[in-house]
C-alpha cells in the first residue's frame, strides 16, 4: 500500500522547548516547516522546568561565559565536549535576551534588567565562589517559555500537527534522511512527513525507571527510531536521579525536608544515615544519600512488603513545623504516597530526573556516526536537539538549569544548520525510495495481527523494575550482569505485544504498544552500557570500580541495536577558541 | 452502536489520550481517575472534562492540589471526583 506523502522543508518531531526553538528559527526563515507532536506543544514535559536558564548575564555582579563553561565541564565530570559546552555557554545569553524580546514574562531586578537566581554548581572565577546565573519566570520557567515560544510559532505559520506520533525514520538508499513515517490518533492513519531536514526534538526516556519524575509521555520515541534506523545512542548509562521521589509514583518530596530534619529510617527504624556519613548524616550531599539509600534495599533492608524503598519520617517536626517551613508537603503525601507525614513517614526511593544521554550530535545539532575512518560522520538529514539529542554538554552529570539553556540553544543551532542544509538542496525534494515507510507499517500489521501475545502494561512494568532494581542510583556488578540478561529475555515478549482493542480513533492502547518498543530500546541501551562501564563518573556510581577512570574511560559510550554492540568515541577536550580544561578531580 | 454512541465513545477516548500531561502529578491523578470513573462518564461530564483538560498544567494541578479554587462552579462536582481519585 502505498502511504500519503505530505512534503515540508522541515519536519521537526517533538513541540517540547527545543523543537519549538529550532521550529521558530526554521519558520522565521521563510521555509514550510512542520512540527509532530503527541501531545497539545503547550503541555510538553518541558512545563515541568521550574529551576530557571542558567546564561552569563551579568546582572547580579560579575559573569563570564567562560566561568559557565568552567561549571559545566565540571559537572559533568570531564565527560562533556568542551566545543559544544563553549558553543552553549557563549551563546546562552543572546537565546535570553531572544526570548525576552519574544515576550517571556523573566522576573526583574528594580533597574529592569531580568532577575537571576542563585543555583548550586554555578561559580565566578572558575570555582571561587557562588554567583546567580539563573534566569527564571517565578516557578513557571518551563509553562512561560512554552507559551512564548508556541505563540511565536503561531505568528511565523508554523504548521502544527498535534495529536501525532512518529514511528519510523525513513531514510534513503545513501542513508540520507528524508523525513518520518506518522500515526494520526484521531483516524488511525499512517501518514509519511517527507522534510528535506528531519530533526527529532523528543525529550528524554525517563520512562524506563519505576520511579521516575517524568510525564508518561516521556518515552524516548527519537531514541527509540534512531536506534531501530542503525543510529547508536550515546551515554545512556548516565541519569540523573534525585533521592527522594514518592515509592512507586515518583513524585519528588523536595531536599528541604531533610534540611528541616526530617530523617530516613530503613526497615528496621535504624536512623542508617549515621553509618554512612557520621557528621552530616541526613544532610549528606545528594549522591552520598542516594548511594546509602540503594545500599540498604540492595542488602535487604527496605521496607514495605517487598522492601524496595526507604521511609522519610518527619512527624516528630510536629503539624505546625510541617506545615510552616514544608508547605504543600503533606498534601503532596497524602495525594501521591496516601500518608499523613504529620503521623507516618513517606515511603521514598532514588527517583530518575534527567537523561544526559541520546543520539550523538555536534553541537550544530547534526546526528553524528562514526564512518568512514571518523568517529562523528554526519548523516546527512538528521538532526537532534534538547533531551533526546546528546552533543555533549552535560556528559556524566548535567548542572541545574542548564536543561533549559540547551534546549535553547541547541534549538536553535540545530534550526540554523537546518535552513543551511534545506537551501543547499534547492528546489524538489528526492525522490522515495520504493518501500518507504514499510518499517512503520510492518510493525503496526505485527501489533494488529498478534494473537494469544504479551500485555503491553505488564511488558513496562517489567522493564521498570528492572531498571529500577539493577540500574539505579549506585550500581552493583552483579545486579547488572544479570539486568543484562534480564531486559535482553524481555526482547522476545516485546516483539509479541498484542492489543485488545483494535479501534482506529484515539486508541490509546495502540500509541501505548508503539512507546514501549521505544522504551524498550532505551532500557536496554542504558542496562548494556551502564554494565560495561567500569568506572565512577558523575551520575554513573558503581559500588565495585568507585573511581574516576580517566586513562580507560575518558571516552563517549555509543551502543548499536544490532547486536547490543558497543563503541566508544573520545570525549573532545578541546573547546572552540579557548583553552582546554584539564580533567582535574571533582570536588564541591 | 448508535451513531451518537460511537460520536461520545470517540469524544471519551481523545479525552482519555488528552488526560496525558506534561506533569506527572496530572498523569497520576487523571490515571487513577479514568480507573475509577471512566465507565461511569455521562455527555455532561465529557463536556467539564473537555474544559478541565484545557486547561493549563499548573493552573489545573493548581486546581486538584486544592491550592486554588475553581472558577467555574459548573466544573465543582467534575473536579471534587478528580481531587478524590
Amino acid at each position: 500500500m502505498a502511504l500519503a506523502v505530505r512534503k515540508f522543508d522541515a519536519v521537526i518531531v517533538g513541540a517540547g522547548g527545543s523543537g519549538l526553538r529550532a521550529a521558530l528559527e526554521l519558520s522565521n526563515a521563510g521555509l514550510k516547516v512542520a512540527v509532530l507532536s503527541k501531545v497539545f506543544p503547550t503541555r510538553s514535559h518541558t512545563v515541568a522546568a521550574q529551576g530557571g536558564v542558567g546564561a552569563a548575564l551579568g546582572n547580579m555582579g560579575e559573569d563570564s561565559w567562560h566561568w559557565h563553561m568552567y561549571d559545566t565541564i565540571k559537572g559533568s565530570d570531564w565527560l562533556g565536549d568542551q566545543d559544544a559546552i563553549e558553543f552553549m555557554c557563549r551563546m546562552a545569553p543572546e537565546v535570553v535576551i531572544e526570548l525576552e524580546h519574544f515576550g517571556m514574562p523573566f522576573d526583574r531586578n528594580d533597574d529592569g534588567t531580568i532577575y537571576q537566581r542563585p543555583f548550586g554548581g554555578h561559580s565566578q572565577n572558575f570555582g571561587e565562589r557562588p554567583v546567580q546565573r539563573s534566569c527564571c519566570a517565578a516557578d513557571r520557567t518551563g509553562h512561560a517559555m512554552l507559551h512564548t515560544l508556541y505563540q511565536r510559532n503561531v505568528l511565523a505559520r508554523t504548521q502544527f500537527f498535534v495529536e501525532w506520533m512518529a514511528l519510523d525514520l525513513v531514510r534513503g538508499a545513501d542513508g540520507t534522511v528524508l523525513g518520518v513515517t506518522a500515526l494520526e490518533m484521531e483516524t488511525g492513519e499512517t501518514v509519511l512527513f517527507q522534510g528535506k531536514a528531519t530533526l527529532f526534538a523528543t525529550g528524554g526516556a525517563g520512562r524506563i525507571f519505576s520511579s521516575s519524575t517524568n510525564a508518561f509521555i516521556n518515552t524516548g520515541d527519537g531514541l527509540g527510531m534512531a536506534a531501530r534506523a542503525g543510529i547508536p545512542l550515546q551515554d545512556l548509562e548516565f541519569w540523573q536521579f534525585h533521592p527522594t521521589g514518592v515509592a512507586g509514583a515518583g513524585v519528588l518530596i523536595t531536599e528541604g525536608v531533610r534540611g528541616e530534619g526530617g530523617i530516613l529510617l530503613n526497615r528496621n527504624g535504624e536512623r542508617f544515615m549515621e553509618r554512612y556519613a557520621p557528621t552530616m548524616k541526613d544532610l549528606a550531599s545528594r549522591d552520598v544519600v542516594s548511594r546509602a539509600m540503594a545500599t540498604e534495599i540492595k542488602e535487604g533492608r527496605g521496607a514495605g512488603e517487598h522492601a524496595d524503598h526507604i521511609l522519610l519520617k518527619l512527624d516528630h517536626l510536629g503539624p505546625e513545623v510541617i506545615d510552616k517551613r514544608l508547605p504543600g508537603i503533606r498534601e503532596i503525601a497524602l495525594k501521591f504516597a496516601n500518608v499523613d507525614c504529620a503521623r507516618d513517614p513517606i515511603p521514598v526511593v532514588p527517583t530518575a530526573h534527567y537523561q544526559m544521554g541520546g543520539i550523538p550530535t555536534n553541537y550544530r545539532g547534526e546526528v553524528v556516526v562514526p564512518a568512514g575512518g571518523s568517529s562523528a560522520s554526519v548523516v546527512p538529514g538528521l538532526y537532534a536537539a534538547g533531551e533526546c539529542g546528546c552533543a555533549s554538554i552535560h556528559g556524566a552529570n548535567r548542572l541545574g538549569t542548564n536543561s533549559l539553556t540547551d534546549l535553547l540553544v541547541m534549538g536553535k543551532s540545530a534550526g540554523m544548520s537546518m535552513a543551511e542544509y534545506i537551501r543547499a538542496q534547492g528546489g524538489a525534494h528526492p525522490a522515495l525510495p520504493a518501500g518507504a515507510g514499510d518499517e512503520a507499517l510492518a510493525r503496526l500489521a505485527r501489533l494488529d495481527g498478534q494473537k494469544g501475545g504479551e500485555d503491553v502494561s505488564a511488558i513496562r512494568d517489567e522493564i521498570q523494575r528492572t531498571m529500577q532494581a539493577h540500574c539505579g542510583v549506585f550500581r552493583f556488578p552483579d545486579l547488572l550482569v544479570q539486568g543484562v540478561a534480564k531486559i535482553r529475555a524481555l526482547g522476545d515478549r516485546l516483539a509479541r505485544t498484542e492489543i485488545k482493542d483494535k479501534s482506529k480513533v484515539f486508541n490509546t492502547a495502540r500509541v501505548e504498544a508503539l512507546e514501549l518498543e521505544n522504551l524498550y530500546e532505551v532500557a536496554r541501551a542504558t542496562m548494556v552500557s551502564a554494565e560495561a562501564r567500569k568506572e565512577t563518573r558523575g551520575a554513573h556510581d558503581r559500588e565495585d570500580f568507585h573511581a574516576r577512570d580517566d586513562a580507560s574511560w575518558l571516552k563517549h559510550t555509543l551502543w548499536y541495536r544490532e547486536g547490543d554492540r558497543l563503541a566508544y568515541k573520545p570525549v573532545n577536550l578541546k573547546p572552540l577558541t579557548v583553552d582546554s580544561i584539564e580533567p582535574k578531580a571533582r570536588v564541591y | 452502536m448508535k451513531e451518537s454512541e460511537a460520536v461520545r465513545s470517540r469524544e471519551l477516548q481523545r479525552l482519555r489520550w488528552r488526560s496525558r500531561r506534561g506533569l506527572l502529578e496530572l498523569d497520576i491523578v487523571l490515571g487513577r481517575f479514568w480507573a475509577e470513573c471512566g465507565e461511569e462518564l455521562d455527555d455532561s461530564d465529557a463536556g467539564g472534562l473537555a474544559k478541565l483538560l484545557a486547561m493549563p498544567d499548573n493552573d489545573l494541578l493548581d486546581l486538584v492540589m486544592g491550592r486554588r479554587d475553581c472558577p467555574d462552579p459548573a466544573l465543582q462536582p467534575l473536579l471534587q471526583r478528580l481531587k478524590a481519585a
